[in-house]
């Protein structure tokens, strides 16, 4: 093999995955009904063994705010139906933008959370962080956004693109939520 | 019998799995963890949870709506 064709070939060549597993989450979003799956995954991944680490951008970013205030909308989500007198209801596109029924809708998905024994996102937070889970705020959303990492809980890092890529290439459950 | 009892009784994932974490801590290596939750889910949870963590899942049965899981603390 000449040493261009070992070149390339070293270039190519599978880098060994670690033997310890590992999850990272990328966090697109900040809504009460879209923070569920990164925190749940979060948590249980941890409680599994798993290091993990989670890495918040755009709307996402907001959900490492020391006081989180989340709220949901049926705007645009025909699928969010409620239980409610034995059937389930879902709202027409139009009335979610009465004001009022994004509040009305947080409310209820709220009381609904809290009667079911499901968890609040600001108890599963703590959990991540109490399982030192590793929470990365993007810092270009951060300039964009205007938000200091003061507003946010402590204990996180800041990082961009490159930071979450060093993470993930040695992950071997990556998401993006 | 078990050294620690966990009453997971009508709560939802994930919050089973991750209390029982926090409970398993408590056991001494080689001892029994009990835990009785209502999440129907929590039947597969406690056994990928047990092959995840080489904890080791003696047994569950249900009665009356409320599944009893015994979990050995193998792992350290």
């Amino acid at each position: 093999m000449s040493s261009e064709a070992q070149v390339v070939q070293d270039a190519v060549a599978p880098v060994a995955m670690p033997e310890e597993k590992s999850m990272s989450i990328i966090v697109t979003k900040g809504s009460l009904d879209w923070a569920y799956p990164p925190f749940i995954l979060a948590t249980t991944a941890a409680a599994m063994g798993l290091p993990v680490t989670m890495f918040f951008t755009f709307y996402g970013l907001p959900l490492l705010l020391k006081k989180l205030d989340l709220q949901v909308t049926a705007a645009g989500n025909p699928a969010m139906k409620m239980p409610m007198m034995g059937m389930h209801m879902g709202l027409p596109n139009l009335l979610t933008a009465v004001p009022g029924v994004d509040a009305a809708c947080s409310v209820m998905m709220k009381n609904l959370i809290k009667k079911k024994g499901v968890a609040s996102i600001e108890d599963l937070r703590d959990m991540a962080v109490e399982a030192e889970v590793t929470m990365i705020g993007c810092q270009m959303t951060m300039d964009l956004f205007e938000y200091d990492k003061e507003d946010m809980i402590d204990g996180i890092e800041i990082g961009g693109a490159a930071t979450y890529i060093d993470v993930a290439s040695n992950a071997h459950i990556n998401l993006f939520i | 019998m078990a050294d620690h009892t966990l009453d997971a009784k009508g709560l939802n994932c994930p919050l089973p799995i991750l209390k029982a974490r926090k409970a398993l801590k408590e056991v001494p290596a080689g001892g029994i963890l009990e835990i009785l939750a209502t999440d129907p889910g929590s039947v597969a949870d406690f056994e990928a949870f047990c092959r995840q963590t080489g904890n080791e899942l003696v047994e569950h049965s249900v009665d009356d709506d409320v599944y009893r899981f015994l979990i050995k603390h193998n792992a350290a």
